[in-house]
């Protein structure tokens, strides 16, 4: 029963709306771009010329060969301070995160046994950027150490020695796992909180009542707005893939057409959860926050978008099952850097169709046209 | 054939209940309500605030289920089959729902949509709505940039677009000058006679329920009856009488009316005041009546009204002045010179002036969009004057030290109350921002609470409260600090017949206490009140005087002047030609 | 004197309006709860049970004990023995393990020949940062089977590793780091909210012009609105140290003078920047949006979660106007190093200027917005 002319009609009305309501647009488009701004070129949590503070008691070939090792690399800006006094001064100003010691016998002492001659303080406040100075100064050391006991004429073997394959994200880029997790938070903006927005607002403003006392059905509003909403997400993704691709280097080791499909499947939920709030809140404010508070802040939080999920508490890691953002997460970062992984794409997928399922369901099942 | 099917009702409800939950409480909106709709005519649904003329509405378009009861419109079950009468269903809810950022033809292509009506039959329909709304010259514009009176033309199009056999009209004329409205009448009367439709509208205008075929009268949910306007009116033959007097002014004349115990209503008409008896009393014979001009009158709708709903009651005039600090110094209190307002390009106010006198009841009247709101908000210091000057008791408010606005009161047609704030807390707040403090501010309260019987509704949020009990509100709040000037911007917007009059008596006891009341409205009817009035038109005053004067002004034009209502829309008219 | 009064009158009121609100009362209670809980449970960097796999081909007994190391690692969990080459590749697919241990067929000949041994480790490296960090794990469970293999041997060995300290945080909690972060961040959006919605709302009520015909002065209107946001904020602020101290356990070492010195300029500042959108804005949606377009980016380039130092050097010259990152560092630096007040007037001037323009501006806005 449902008439294209109707059809239509909605969608061209929703279609000026976006258009002419400043709040779609910066809903749909500026927070997007600006995010992917921020996440592509901005945010980072690899740590690169970390500033850290070098003190030599005494200069001699060894240290110099040593700290040369360490001006070599990208992880690190060392600056030289005379003494330890001005070195902790400065970490406790901010200066510098961590301070590499050597004391007066380091040249001395380097081949003889039990000899701790070189001392990494690191500034802990920062965890996680601390246990990424000290994994790094801790390799710097190791390689020089054989190198300068291969020039020294010493034989040295380290009992085991570490090879590390990294698969998938070889060069380690933060951006490379940021980026496409950030796709799933822009289409929650767009499918959930934009959606809320709009549908609540005319609730707002009575253009709800106006539309119901008209012919046309529940389904046709509901699709009137699903099927806009539904197209400037996909706009959205879109941008945010070419952008993705084209201006930050992410790889696209997957399929695009799959990519496309689950992000779909990904949109449908996210609709359905906007439809739903704004179906109960009928308010702009409220819808809003409940918006934010149960689409935004999870997409954002408990996708494993940003902390990884296997590390929370069991309680809240029982609680990410029931956030859709959990699985297109996954589904981005597997699509993204690993590749048509049907093991990963199988089960995630399945989960985001029954959610599709179940909110589209409910919405339908709770929306009547009537007011009470 | 034919006459059987026009006499078949457009809509028939038996019994219908319905009941809301507001906040903890259970509101019986409708209660046991049956009436039947003819068909081809225009019906009036007609009640105080609150009676559940809305919810009717609603329930006939199919918006709400009822709790008991059964509907049927145009022959079909609403309950069960909503979609279908909506096919056949014009409907204008009250704050009729235009997409605000959608231009006026966007707006009529959607519900041309909305409706299926073909594309080939629109550009005729087009033309036929956009010729007799006026709206040709807007159609790219966007609604929301349209005055008040073309926004509710535009909805009445919107909801005619598909020629509809039954059209609902939530008070489509609230808040619309009288010009608009008479046009807005035109539209929809002449749908009901050229394409048969038929209407029910509900209005806060007594005398459009006068020119209606059949009424049904609302009020706390049930139906108190239904008939033709002469129906109810000739109920009240002989009941009806013109008052006057040659010396005392006639505010003072209707006050003293009011509170005699054999005078249900008392109005000011013209020179003279209406009086409405109670039930088997007449004037003559009354001792107040002796030296007064009596006349007998034809008694209208307004009359009935008023008498079922049991009247208002009189207003006992203050122990104690409520103005007795205002120094009793002649001269203008309001005066305004060469007064202009420019928004860019566009002049909302083109070079006016006017003067008004301490204790005066002064009206601002204008169609919508014709400058009125703009001066208004200029005089309250709300809005800079681009050139020109103006005072407010010797200060221009905009400029005047912030003391200065504690001599005036404000109340707009919002009646701008918090609304999560109680009652009580509302006063204290208002109190408080006028520098009220201890034992001054309790007495003021006290006052508020007392004059305006606030006691029962004193920790119901202001939200909560029905419109005539906000608009009681807002009026105690512009009147704690004894302000010698009250701005009244329509305040009494979308309230009903019964708080309309009840206002108007307070208003007339500050009035003769000395307190200087600027006003803005759409009744007409209450344009009788002022003591003198101005009459703008696009950004010019068109006519300014006594009530009496700018009729005589007006029956200059040839056109047949009865009331203020035509009145004004004949010097509107003659200003358009 | 008369002043004081409005102006008190004025704050009474906003907080009646405020807490009587069903709707109001929700924002300043339910997203600062649920944004501790989620934070202060969920965001971590740090890894706990990573799953793992081993692939031990050799079986000798200086393999065996190089497992045991592994798996007495609280960090990593053993989710399961390979035996094949090919199990590892859909291991790691499936993310049903991040990291495979690879112990090759030679391992233990190796050792005891004097050799160096191989050990591969194959890591998921989908998040980069858990992968550098499972990493990082790996290889300090290996330096200590180092060292305690040549210590065995008794050889006069080398210093396999250096000697590493970690000030204010010596265990490495990634809580520490982030929760005294979230004090600010719920402050922030807290003020912004309630600030940059009060205004607009009058706006859309019209219960702004009814202030404005009263004795009410622009600046007491301004002062009315800002210093229930100020309260409210400072309350909101304390409820989350309270929460972080006794309940996450986090050392508060520096003073709660200097502490409040911050807050109450950062205060200032979010203030400022909530009422110039809230004097900009003529709904409340407007005003909404306005806040969450403020907020988070000022959240993001803040250094909350992720270091300044590694964003872009135009981008880090951006930071510099956002007040966040002045808080960020006042939070941890008195929280976790115990920072003075006189180290931290670095971070408070830039606020009190922030808080002054924005003040000023928020001001002139207020006065050239008011028809």
């Amino acid at each position: 029963m449902i008439s294209g002319m109707r059809m239509r009609g909605l969608m061209r009305k929703e279609f000026l709306q976006i258009w002419r309501d400043p709040s779609s647009i910066a809903i749909a488009f500026v927070l997007p771009v600006l995010l992917l701004f921020i996440f592509g070129y901005g945010v980072s949590l690899d740590a690169k010329h970390v500033p850290i503070a070098l003190v030599v008691e005494q200069q001699d070939a060894a240290t110099a060969s040593f700290t040369g090792a360490f001006r070599k690399l990208d992880y690190f800006a060392p600056l030289p301070f005379a003494n330890m006094r001005d070195a902790e001064e400065a970490m406790r100003e901010g200066e510098v995160e961590a301070i590499l010691h050597l004391k007066s016998d380091f040249g001395r002492t380097i081949f003889q046994p039990g000899g701790a001659p070189a001392q990494l303080i690191v500034n802990g406040v920062n965890a996680n950027t601390a246990r990424l100075i000290s994994g790094y100064a801790t390799g710097v050391w190791a390689t020089w150490l054989q190198q300068y006991a291969a020039l020294n004429a010493r034989s040295f073997n380290v009992p085991v020695m570490v090879q590390s394959r990294v698969w998938f994200n070889s060069e380690l880029k933060s951006r490379n796992y940021l980026v496409p997790g950030l796709i799933a938070v822009i289409m929650t903006l767009i499918g959930a909180l934009l959606t809320a927005l709009v549908v609540s607002r005319e609730w707002e403003r009575g253009t709800m009542e106006s539309l119901m006392a008209t012919p046309v059905s529940m389904s046709e509003i509901l699709l009137g707005k699903i099927i806009p909403y539904f197209l400037l997400g996909t706009g959205g993704m879109l941008l945010s893939v070419a952008m993705a691709v084209w201006l930050f280097g992410v790889p696209l080791h997957g399929s695009f057409f799959l990519l496309f499909g689950v992000a779909s499947l990904f949109l449908l939920v996210a609709l359905g959860m906007g439809l739903l709030i704004s179906t109960v809140a009928k308010n702009q404010f409220v819808a809003s926050q409940i918006a934010l508070v149960v689409t935004f802040l999870p997409a954002f939080l408990l996708s494993g978008f940003i902390f990884e999920i296997a590390s929370m508490p069991q309680v809240v890691q029982f609680i990410t099952h029931i956030i859709p953002a959990r699985y297109f997460v996954a589904l981005l970062h597997t699509l993204f850097m690993a590749g048509n992984i049907w093991s990963v794409i199988v089960p995630n997928t399945l989960a985001l169709a029954i959610m599709a399922l179940f909110f589209m369901g409910l919405v339908w099942r709770i929306s009547r046209k009537r007011l009470d | 054939m034919t006459e059987i099917i026009v006499a078949e009702p457009v809509a028939v409800f038996t019994g219908v209940g319905k009941s809301f939950v507001a906040g903890k409480r259970r509101v019986e909106a409708l209660r046991g309500v049956s009436a039947r709709l003819r068909a081809g005519c225009v019906t009036g649904l007609i009640g105080p605030d609150g009676a559940g003329k809305t919810t009717l509405m609603r329930l006939l378009a199919g918006l709400l289920k009822p709790d008991a009861g059964e509907i049927h419109v145009l022959g079909q079950d609403v309950i069960g089959e909503p979609l279908r009468v909506q096919q056949s269903l014009g409907y204008m809810p009250q704050r009729f729902g235009l997409y605000e950022d959608l231009s006026v033809q966007e707006n009529l292509d959607l519900y041309a949509d909305l409706q299926c009506v073909a594309h080939a039959a629109r550009p005729e329909r087009y033309a036929e709505l956009m010729h007799m709304t006026g709206l040709a010259p807007f159609t790219h514009r966007l609604a929301g940039q349209l005055s008040g009176g073309m926004k509710q033309k535009l909805g009445l199009a919107c909801a005619l677009v598909r020629s509809p056999k039954l059209l609902l009209l939530d008070e489509p004329t609230a808040g619309v000058d009288p010009v608009s409205r008479r046009e807005l009448w035109e539209i929809v009367y002449r749908q009901v006679e050229q394409a048969g439709m038929s209407v029910l509208f509900s209005t806060a205008y007594l005398d459009e329920a006068e020119r209606c075929d059949d009424l049904l009268l609302l009020h706390q949910g049930q139906l108190l009856g239904q008939g033709k306007p002469a129906e109810f009116s000739s109920r009240m033959q002989g009941r009806i009488f013109n008052v006057s007097n040659g010396s005392e002014s006639r505010r003072r004349l209707q006050q003293q009316l009011v509170q005699q115990e054999s005078v249900l209503d008392a109005l000011i008409q013209g020179e003279a005041v209406r009086l409405v008896m109670h039930e088997g009393r007449s004037p003559q014979g009354e001792v107040w009546a002796k030296g007064l001009k009596i006349e007998q009158a034809a008694p209208r709708f307004e009359d009935a009204f008023v008498a079922m709903l049991g009247g208002v009651g009189a207003i006992a005039p203050e122990a104690v002045h409520a103005a007795a600090t205002v120094t009793a110094k002649n001269g203008p209190v309001i005066e305004v010179a060469d007064l202009s307002r420019n928004f860019g390009e566009f002049q909302a106010v083109k070079s006016i002036g006017f003067h008004v006198e301490r204790g005066e009841v002064f009206g601002l009247l204008g169609a919508n969009g014709a400058g009125k709101s703009t001066t208004f908000r200029m005089l309250c210091g709300l809005l800079p004057a681009s050139s020109g000057s103006l005072t407010v008791a010797g200060m221009n408010l905009r400029d005047a030290p912030a003391s200065a606005r504690s001599r005036i009161g404000y109340m707009s047609q919002r009646f701008s109350l918090y609304g999560t704030l109680s009652v009580l807390e509302n006063l204290r707040f208002f109190s408080s921002v006028y520098g009220l403090s201890g034992k001054g501010r309790r007495a003021r309260i006290d006052w508020a609470f007392e004059r305006f019987d606030l006691h029962d509704i004193a920790d119901t949020a202001s939200d909560d409260l029905s419109l005539g009990y906000k608009q009681r509100l807002a009026m105690a709040a512009a009147l704690l600090h004894e302000p010698d000037i009250l701005f009244l911007d329509e305040p009494t917007s979308g309230v009903d017949p019964l708080a309309r009059r009840e206002f108007w008596q307070r208003i007339n006891l500050l009035a003769e206490q000395g307190v200087t009341v600027l006003v803005t409205t759409h009744f007409m009817e209450e344009a009788e009140y002022c003591d003198r009035l101005v009459i703008m038109a696009e950004g010019s005053i068109l006519a300014s005087g006594t009530p009496q004067a700018i009729k005589q002004t007006a029956a200059a034009t040839g056109e047949k002047v009865a009331t203020m209502e035509d009145a004004f829309i004949a010097l509107i008219q003659r200003e358009a030609a | 004197m008369g002043s004081l009064r409005r102006i008190l009158a004025l704050m009474g009121k906003e907080f009646l309006a405020l807490l009587k609100d069903n709707k109001g009362r929700f924002v300043l209670i339910g997203p600062p709860i649920i944004q501790l809980m989620v934070f202060g449970y969920a965001a971590s960097f740090d890894l706990n049970h990573v799953p793992y796999a081993i692939y031990n081909e050799d079986g000798g007994a200086a393999s065996r004990a190089l497992v045991a190391r592994f798996e007495g690692a609280p960090a990593f969990d053993v989710a399961t023995i390979l035996h094949h080459d090919s199990e590892i590749k859909s291991l790691i697919d499936d993310k049903q393990v991040l990291l495979v241990v690879h112990i090759g067929q030679q391992f233990s000949r190796d050792l005891a020949l004097g050799q160096s041994a191989q050990l591969q480790l194959i890591v998921d490296g989908r998040n980069s940062n858990t992968a550098l960090i499972i990493l990082g794990y790996a290889r300090s469970i290996v330096l200590g089977f180092n060292e305690s293999q040549l210590l065995a041997a008794g050889a006069t060995g080398l210093p396999v590793h250096i000697q590493t300290r970690a000030w204010f945080n010596p265990n490495l909690q990634s809580r520490w780091f982030l929760i005294p972060g979230i004090a600010g961040l719920i402050t922030l959006v807290v003020t912004m909210m309630v600030i940059s919605l009060s205004v607009a709302r009058e706006r859309e009520q019209g219960t702004f012009d009814q202030l404005m015909v009263t004795p009410l002065r622009p600046f007491e209107i301004l002062l009315g609105k800002a210093l229930p946001g100020f309260i409210i904020g400072g309350l909101e602020g304390t409820l989350v140290i309270l929460v972080a101290v006794f309940w996450f356990e986090i050392p508060l070492l520096g003073s709660l003078v200097t502490l409040y010195t911050g807050l109450a300029l950062f205060l200032l500042s979010a203030i400022g920047i909530g009422l110039m959108i809230s004097s900009m804005a003529v709904t409340q949606q407007q005003g909404f949006l306005g806040a969450f377009l403020f907020i988070v980016p000022a959240i993001l380039l803040s250094g909350f979660a992720t270091p300044i130092e590694n964003m872009p050097e135009v981008l880090q010259y951006i930071t510099l106007v956002d007040p966040m990152r002045y808080l960020m560092v006042i939070l941890r630096g008195v929280f976790l190093e115990g920072t003075s007040f006189t180290m931290l007037i670095p971070q408070f001037w830039p606020l009190a200027i922030i808080g002054v323009v924005t003040l000023s501006f928020a001001a002139w806005l207020f006065r050239h917005r008011m028809y």
